[in-house]
């Protein structure tokens, strides 16, 4: 689920950064610098941010007067939570839809001007349609590795509460490596491997329709 | 250019209107930005700033309710309790050794396979780059059991071997983009060097590797960091507490002295530490990279 929610949110980054703001350089420092911190790191520092008494998202619920949650102890919001977290990691896919803007040809926003497209237009028009190739890309990265959340699950919540955090590869490392069934984790692996595989292929092929490769005419 | 155009458009005041109207518009989108990356920055930082003040703080200013930003007083002692409650330089040791032969490793195997990819013609070569490719649309954990057997065939497991050896074979990230770069560099270069008798190896020492300084900057920068927050691979090889990494260390920190958060914030910011002094010396590099690697196919 944190794919399409970090797509949009790095890709709306992405836009405001693309306006040319004072101090780009900086900000896109401020974003990127999250990725560098190692997952365990950035898991046990979330977990202090989700503690229950004193963490201080729990402090920032109080001052607008709403009752504390449980965050990650809690069955109901532990994979929010954990989809929050994913949040904070988007640098490096905010970099990369940048790039990506930065590689739309002006010329193209100019001659919609003159022909009198406001910016939704020129955000549905131009903009979307020539960034389809980074988002594609970005879109495979992402499902492949959402598909194989560990570190942050084994870590901060270890599969629970009642199991709701348990990923796929967290499951396969207790079969495999806790209760020493090699055969089956393999099996698991393997199963993995064809979800995934199979995804990929559908959202390729799907991307025949929407992708707009510039070169091709 | 400037004086010549000022003129024509007040000749026109359609275009002076369209001008006014756009400068409006960028002014107000430029304040918009700046306000939702300056929230969003903010939001940013914030586990930052939480992290470096709970590890100053006293253990009664970290249980308090409404929480305490700025520490004080300053205890710097949570940084000494932090290294030495754990044994903090072997890990640390233990995690420069495997970061940095891996480097090593994968700058010696990746331009070699790389530079027989790309600028060398035989045949099988593109079936081949594509079967390489190939290998990294697996996943790291459909390779994990079949390459742990292996291992522990080998009586590997519980040494740093498994987690240093591989780099030395390659690894297909690096050689895909390296391969990218060399396509960019002119032929003509390895052609006037094999007229004047260098082997393929010689141009590929004199040649090709000092023309790709940035790409080499990249992937060494990238296995650096890719080896020093890696988890999985020492929970899963290293068996005894002297061979630990700083990952495997934090977190059976967590887990035997769970409450311990100053300390737990001091280990953590000096983990954090080196990765983000390092970004900001390369940071050019760094940014390149990523463009690099995520977009020129």
């Amino acid at each position: 689920m944190s794919v399409p929610l970090s797509l949009l949110f790095s890709f709306f980054l992405a836009l405001a950064l693309n306006l040319k703001v004072r101090g780009m350089a900086a900000y896109r420092t401020i974003y990127f610098l999250p990725t560098l911190v190692p997952s365990v790191a950035m898991a046990i520092l979330w977990l202090w941010l989700f503690n229950t008494q004193y963490g201080i998202f729990n402090s920032l619920l109080h001052l607008v007067g709403l009752r504390p949650l449980g965050w990650v102890t809690n069955p109901k919001t532990a994979l929010p939570s954990l989809v929050l977290m994913s949040l904070w990691i988007v640098g490096q896919t905010v970099v990369i839809f940048l790039a990506g803007l930065q590689d739309v040809p002006t010329h193209l926003y100019e001659a919609a001007e003159i022909d009198g497209a406001g910016a939704v237009q020129k955000m549905t028009h131009i903009t979307i349609p020539m960034m389809t190739p980074v988002i594609l890309f970005t879109l495979l990265t992402g499902m492949i590795g959402s598909f194989q959340t560990f570190t942050q699950a084994y870590i901060m919540t270890n599969g629970g509460p009642a199991n709701a955090t348990l990923f796929y590869v967290l499951y396969l490392y207790r079969n495999g490596f806790q209760y020493i069934q090699m055969g089956y984790a393999s099996a698991l692996a393997w199963i993995l491997f064809v979800i995934i595989l199979v995804l990929t292929v559908i959202v390729l092929r799907t991307s025949r329709g929407w992708v707009y490769y510039g070169g091709l005419r | 250019m400037i004086e010549q155009r000022k003129p024509a458009v007040h000749a026109h005041p359609s275009l002076i209107s369209v001008q006014a109207r756009r400068q409006l518009n960028r002014g107000l989108q430029g304040t918009l930005a700046h306000l939702l990356l300056f929230l969003t920055g903010l939001s940013f930082l914030m586990p930052f700033v939480w992290m470096i003040g709970t590890s100053l703080k006293t253990a009664e200013q970290i249980f308090v309710w409404p929480p305490i930003w700025v520490p004080n007083p300053v205890v710097w002692n949570n940084y000494y309790l932090a290294v030495t409650s754990i044994p903090f330089f072997t890990y640390l040791g233990n995690t420069l050794l495997i970061s940095g032969w891996n480097v090593v490793g994968i700058l010696i195997s990746c331009p070699m396979v790389a530079y027989g990819l790309s600028r060398i013609q035989w045949p099988g070569r593109d079936l081949l780059f594509y079967v390489v490719l190939a290998t990294m649309m697996l996943p790291y954990v459909v390779l994990l059991i079949p390459t742990f057997l292996i291992f522990n065939a080998l009586g590997w497991v519980g040494s740093f071997k498994p987690l240093i050896v591989p780099a030395f074979f390659g690894a297909p990230f690096f050689i895909f983009l390296l391969r990218q770069f060399y396509m960019t560099i002119p032929f003509d270069l390895s052609d006037a060097a094999t007229i004047d008798g260098a082997s393929e190896f010689a141009i590929l020492w004199e040649v090709i590797l000092p023309l790709s300084k940035p790409a080499l900057a990249t992937v060494a920068l990238f296995t650096f960091i890719a080896n020093w927050q890696d988890f999985l691979g020492p929970l899963i090889y290293l068996r005894d507490d002297s061979q630990y990494t700083l990952s495997l260390g934090l977190q059976r920190f967590l887990s035997a002295h769970g409450a311990a958060w100053a300390q737990l914030m001091a280990a953590s910011t000096l983990m954090v530490l080196p990765i983000i002094i390092l970004f900001f010396l390369t940071q050019r590099t760094f940014i390149q990279g990523i463009t690099f690697s995520g977009l020129k196919e």
